[in-house]
């Protein structure tokens, strides 16, 4: 493993000559596009140019859309046959992310590669292109609570930035990329540190079972009300992998369209509905029901560790200031018999 | 891509009956082996796809019972002898007809619930799964509704068989009432060598298990089969999770024990 501390210029450079092998993506910043007037939108994209890494804040959208894009043809067919697209750009890929998102990833795994015994071709075709270069978090940001959910720290990283005033540290824990840097910057001894406290203090449940009294408990009306199925806690979310399957067709063609899928939610009308109408959870408490309880519960029942990493998203982008930290906590109370 | 399990396969229409005024059976040509109580998804370019249970399976057809109240579903019934449809599969955990061997089994099927256990009744009294004896209990809303009419005659005359439906209705000279009130005529004897297999709507089948409970069953006795939105077919789009099950890849057929503690 080496480590280099380098300038900002040394790491332009850098930047660039990465560019002209990989494809590199990571928190951006989109002027304007914020959810209030003058505010911008940090999200997770294509980065052309190193001046468009947002290093400093959180991003709103969350890295797993260069592995699992919110809309994605699977298909292109005609009356005879459904062909897939190729993935033209077979560059490989460098996301720059945090360590709650590189454990998000291993969530994604689960259920995209080893779920029902299968793996599916798409998330994989993506994944195995994938290098991290994880931004290290010099503290905890509004709404985390990665420490309570042991997704603090991470080894699982090719390249560890650490972004100071003057200088950028790095470590490189994938010799490959030390091409890369060893003709610039100076040897050093660095090696990144995890955030070890949050703000927010979270108590996890640790029961084996859910007691049935749970899922129609009346702690969960209170959302009935509050929360609008707008599902953007769920679109946020590193480790929200549902989606839905749709056929697309152009106007001019009578006979050729693509097939889609595109994310879905379990807070959105619609999720469950069968044909014919039936549907479940039609209450939006049973919604925040069904979320929270896969994401701190039955996802360990399955695969063995939590699927929530806290990284607070569902908190910073809900309309509705819903808190899903304070829901785990209150969930956690009334286990207990105390009042939530 | 070399393994997609994504990608459907087209399979042309061979034949196709109407059941009742809402139901038809497709009949599709498509090498087949595998176990009563799998599904498909099916599809359509330009419309889309979804889970569909096998009604009848042999080396090479394939077919499907289809209630037509659906985008998909409306739009098969649009379709011809010759025609193509896509389909993709089978999928899920079917009935565990290990487990059947030996043993007697006890169907109780309510309404288009029959379609997914035609092809246990059909492989039962083949003598191909080694059923010692073969019981059923098939219930329907009104006599306009029944499913498989011929063939239920036939089963008639092989097995212990009640068909009832809800309500009398003038012409109807069988036997009326819900399924449950034939489960509580069943003879409490000799349960102990007993399997049974509930599928049917959802309040059918909750009112089904808990009187099989009642006769004396062992809840390990009782097998469901559950219908669920999916979109993947193989455990990856979220949409028929329970709690930690996926009714996809850990069913569709699932042990009461496991099933009766799933709250959606």
């Amino acid at each position: 493993m080496n480590s280099y501390s380098l300038t900002r210029s040394n790491f332009k450079d850098i930047f660039d000559r990465l560019s002209a092998e990989y494809r590199l993506f990571g928190p951006k910043r989109l002027a304007g596009r914020g959810r209030f007037s003058d505010t911008d939108l940090i999200t997770c994209d294509f980065l052309a140019d190193i001046d468009e890494l947002e290093f400093e804040e959180k991003s709103f959208m969350s890295p797993k859309s260069v592995v699992f894009p919110a809309d994605e043809t699977t298909f292109v067919f005609n009356e005879e046959e459904f062909k897939e697209p190729l993935m033209r750009d077979q560059r490989e890929i460098i996301v720059f992310l945090r360590p709650c998102d590189i454990n998000g990833f291993a969530r994604l795994d689960k259920i995209f590669l080893e779920n029902g015994d299968r793996v599916d071709p798409y998330y994989q075709r993506r994944r195995q292109k994938i290098h991290f270069f994880m931004i290290e978090c010099s503290s905890s940001f509004e709404n985390c609570f990665c420490v309570a959910m042991q997704s603090n720290h991470t080894d699982n990283y090719a390249v560890a930035l650490r972004f100071d005033k003057e200088s950028i540290e790095i470590q490189i824990r994938n010799d490959h990329f030390n091409r890369f840097f060893e003709s610039f910057g100076t040897k050093s001894a660095f090696t990144p540190e995890f955030v070890k406290e949050d703000a927010v203090k979270v108590e996890l449940p640790d029961n084996d079972e859910m007691p049935a009294e749970i899922f129609n408990h009346q702690m969960w009306s209170e959302y009935d009300q509050r929360c609008i199925a707008c599902g953007r806690c769920n679109t946020s979310c590193v480790t929200c992998t549902c989606f839905s399957t749709v056929d697309i067709f152009y106007p001019d063609s009578r006979t050729c369209g693509e097939r889609r899928r595109v994310w879905d939610g379990c807070h959105l009308d619609g999720f469950t509905e069968m044909a014919g109408g039936h549907s479940f959870r039609k209450n939006k408490g049973d919604r925040m029901r069904f979320k929270t309880l896969h994401k701190i519960y039955d996802f360990r029942k399955r695969f063995g560790f939590d699927m929530c990493v806290g990284c607070g998203r569902c908190d910073d982008v809900c309309p509705e200031y819903i808190s899903f930290s304070s829901c785990i906590n209150k969930l956690g109370s009334t286990l207990k018999g105390e009042k939530a | 891509m070399i393994d997609n399990p994504y990608r459907p396969f087209a399979a042309e229409i061979i034949e196709l009956r109407r059941e009742t005024s809402a139901e038809f059976t497709m009949k599709v040509k498509a090498g087949a082996d595998f176990c009563p109580g799998q599904f498909f998804q099916v599809s359509l370019p330009k419309i889309g796809e979804a889970p569909i249970s096998v009604s009848s399976f042999g080396p090479d057809f394939i077919e499907f019972t289809i209630r037509a109240v659906g985008t998909l579903t409306n739009a098969l019934h649009e379709y011809r002898v010759g025609d193509r449809i896509f389909i993709r599969g089978p999928y899920g955990h079917g009935f565990p007809v290990d487990k059947f061997r030996d043993r007697d089994l006890l169907i109780v099927a309510g309404g288009s619930g029959l379609a997914p256990v035609r092809p246990l009744i059909q492989k039962s009294l083949a003598g191909e799964l080694g059923i010692r004896s073969l019981k059923l209990i098939i219930g329907f809303k009104n006599s306009e509704g029944i499913l498989f009419s011929q063939q239920i005659e036939e089963w008639a005359k092989k097995s212990d068989l009640t068909l009832t439906i809800d309500k009398a209705e003038p012409g109807w000279s069988g036997k009326t009432g819900l399924v449950t009130e034939h489960i509580k005529k069943f003879p409490k004897d000799n349960l102990k060598n007993l399997e049974a297999v509930v599928v049917g709507p959802t309040m059918m089948m909750k009112f089904s298990t808990a009187e099989l409970v009642l006769l004396g069953l062992k809840e390990e006795q009782i097998w469901v089969s559950f219908e669920r939105l999916m979109s993947c077919g193989i455990g990856k789009c979220g949409h028929c999770k329970i709690d930690y099950t996926y009714v996809c890849v850990d069913g569709p057929v699932l042990n009461y024990p496991h099933a009766s503690r799933l709250i959606d």
